[in-house]
């Protein structure tokens, strides 16, 4: 009974995170559109939490069944460990990014006084 | 094969010990022996490969496919080679070129962080550790390009940030999906789909043709020392990932995929090419060589013979050498007339004959002229495309080699031979280089020298190189089966 309830729960579960990743992929491109660089950064996050989860998700989801086990026992129907490493792995490397491009963002404040990528195009003559 | 992992190790290293040891003059030195130090190392690793054409390490004793493998086969062994040399000259650049900066050991620090991001790229068997090398080399390079914190370098490591974490992203999701339909990411394990996220991520980092414009934009910003740095490593390693990827395991539908390569290819050589002939600014003018070189690279692994990638991989190894020469040359040039624009200087012909002659060197080289790398390179890229009936592109690729030729004509005349304009010559009183700046391009100059005299056995070189990639069996048995040391 319980694995049935389980697999129910999969299907909703995997659709409900393949609209969310849709969204947050879509979200994240229109700020990376606009022209302030705060929205840029916000963008990036979105974006790469959307990518996060595509990750987690494209490696397929098992409730219930973790990927700690006793000695002996069978791997399968177990989660599949690797992908939440990676996605981990991910994480931590996006809010290093991140971390960063909010400093620079900083300094390009203190710099120009202006928070427009507008302002940028001196740069191209 | 434990040596393996020195290529990465050894630059963290050399970090930790610049961020405990905090003084200029060490992290100075320190630079030019690490990257002497590196030199070694990959001389030492490109020996050893003559006796094992794949030689393996399964990092942390997980075997494949389950841990990291770390792979270096020919074209592995002749990227460090390369960068090495190229790290080497860089480093005895910088002692003059960042001298008397605030940030001059900031900059070793993650001179060496780069380093290490590159030579994991190049070493590595495992997908998502290529992602992982190439975030390291990113956000060194992030750093590096606003280093200096001024108006226009934030300005341009804006523009190179957004499109390069864009690419990274995508690169991720490509990750992702490739595990979700093949349940493996080791290279060698791989035969798999997902291409067009693989293609647009690299195309972004290798500044193909539609997505470049991140690197026009900012890599006339930094300082000329990192833009050498950069114009010889952050875009080679896209190519070489784009060659990696599209041998070993992105082969179906190659009818497409070829094709798609050299239009993209022959796009991209011809508008960076044509961008480059409109600008009088020498930093300028060679970033937007580096695009159209690209298209070279791009255009031997869209032809996909055994000669064609060969001259994918001859030409990438040519072109990092003289591209970065070529920057380092203008780096002197703007540093003994004070400005990089091509209108107020002049006359240097006349003034130090010797700088003339290191920049020829270069500058002939990428245009192709006999006994520099540049003539083998692009005859081997010409052949096989005729060989292979792409008529097309090597009417592109023979065109483009005109515009390359006229952009570096326009560089020698204005820079060289014109007299100097009346004003402005003594604004800055002219200097003689010194050894620090001349040494590094006669080390680049003569390796330019070296590959085109010596290009039979080069050509051999990357011939089995290439053959190695078209025929992965070895390669995939040797990660797979023979990966024990």
């Amino acid at each position: 009974m319980r694995t049935g309830w389980n697999q129910c729960n999969t299907g909703l579960m995997e659709i409900i995170l393949a609209i969310l990743v849709g969204v947050l992929y879509t979200a994240g491109v229109y700020m990376l559109l606009r022209r302030s660089i705060l929205k840029f950064i916000i963008g990036i996050i979105f974006m790469s939490n959307a990518t996060n989860l595509l990750v987690f998700l494209a490696a397929g989801i098992k409730p219930g069944s973790p990927a700690f086990v006793d000695e002996g026992a069978t791997a399968a129907g177990l989660a599949d460990p690797l992908p939440q490493a990676l996605v981990l792995t991910a994480i931590v490397i996006g809010l290093g990014i991140i971390v960063f491009i909010l400093a620079l963002k900083y300094k390009f404040f203190e710099a120009t006084g202006t928070d427009d990528l507008d302002q940028l195009k001196s740069t191209e003559e | 094969m434990a040596a393996l992992a020195l290529p990465v190790i050894f630059p963290l290293f050399m970090m930790i010990l610049l961020i405990i040891f905090r003084s200029r003059t060490f992290a100075r030195w320190a630079g030019i022996a690490g990257s002497l130090a590196l030199v070694s190392i990959s001389v030492y690793l490109f020996v050893r490969l003559d006796r094992q054409p794949v030689l393996v390490l399964q990092a942390g004793g997980w075997e494949a496919p389950f841990g990291i493998s770390l792979v270096m086969d020919r074209l592995s062994g002749l990227m460090l080679l390369v960068t090495s040399i190229l790290l080497l000259a860089i480093s005895i650049y910088s002692v003059s070129f960042l001298g008397k900066e605030r940030y001059g050991r900031v900059f070793h620090i993650f001179f060496f962080s780069l380093s290490m991001g590159v030579n994991g790229a190049f070493i590595t068997g495992d997908v998502f550790n290529l992602y992982v090398w190439f975030e390291v080399m990113l956000l060194s390079s992030f750093v590096l390009i606003a280093l200096g914190c001024s108006r226009e370098q934030l300005k341009g490591s804006i523009k190179y940030i957004a499109l390069n974490l864009l690419g990274s992203l995508l690169f991720l999701a490509g990750i992702g999906l490739l595990y979700g339909k093949t349940g493996t990411l080791n290279m060698a394990h791989l035969v798999s789909s997902s291409a067009v996220f693989f293609f647009i991520a690299f195309g972004i980092k290798a500044a193909l043709f539609p997505f470049y414009f991140w690197l026009p934009a900012s890599y006339h910003t930094p300082n000329i020392t990192v833009t050498s740095l950069f114009a010889g490593l952050l875009t080679k390693v896209g190519v070489y990932a784009l060659i990696r990827f599209f041998t070993l395991f992105f082969v179906q539908d190659q009818e497409f995929w070829h094709n798609l390569l050299l239009m993209v290819a022959g796009l991209t050589m011809v508008l960076g090419g044509m961008a480059a002939t409109s600008f009088y600014e020498t930093r300028r003018i060679l970033s937007y060589h580096i695009i159209s070189q690209i298209g070279y690279m791009v255009m031997g692994l869209g032809i996909y013979t055994p000669l064609g990638i060969a001259g994918a991989i001859y030409f990438t190894m040519h072109n990092m050498i003289a591209k970065t020469n070529t920057f380092l040359v203008a780096g002197v040039i703007s540093r003994m007339k004070g400005s990089f624009d091509l209108k107020q200087v002049g006359g240097l012909y006349k003034q130090h004959p010797f700088l003339a002659f290191l920049f020829i060197v270069p500058a002939f080289a990428l245009a192709g002229v006999p006994p520099l790398s540049g003539f083998f390179a692009k005859f081997i890229l010409i052949k096989a495309g005729i060989d292979a009936s792409r008529f097309g592109i090597t009417a592109v690729a023979l065109f483009t080699g005109m515009l390359t030729l006229y952009s570096m004509i326009k560089i020698w005349n204005e820079a060289f031979l014109k007299k100097p304009p009346e004003k402005g010559e003594m604004v800055h009183a002219p200097l003689r280089p010194g050894i620090f700046e001349l040494v590094p391009s006669v080390i680049l100059g003569l390796v330019s020298l070296l590959m085109g005299i010596l290009a039979a056995p080069v050509f051999e070189y990357t011939m089995e190189a290439a053959r190695g990639l078209l025929d992965p069996s070895l390669y995939i048995e040797t990660v797979l089966y023979g990966g024990k040391p």
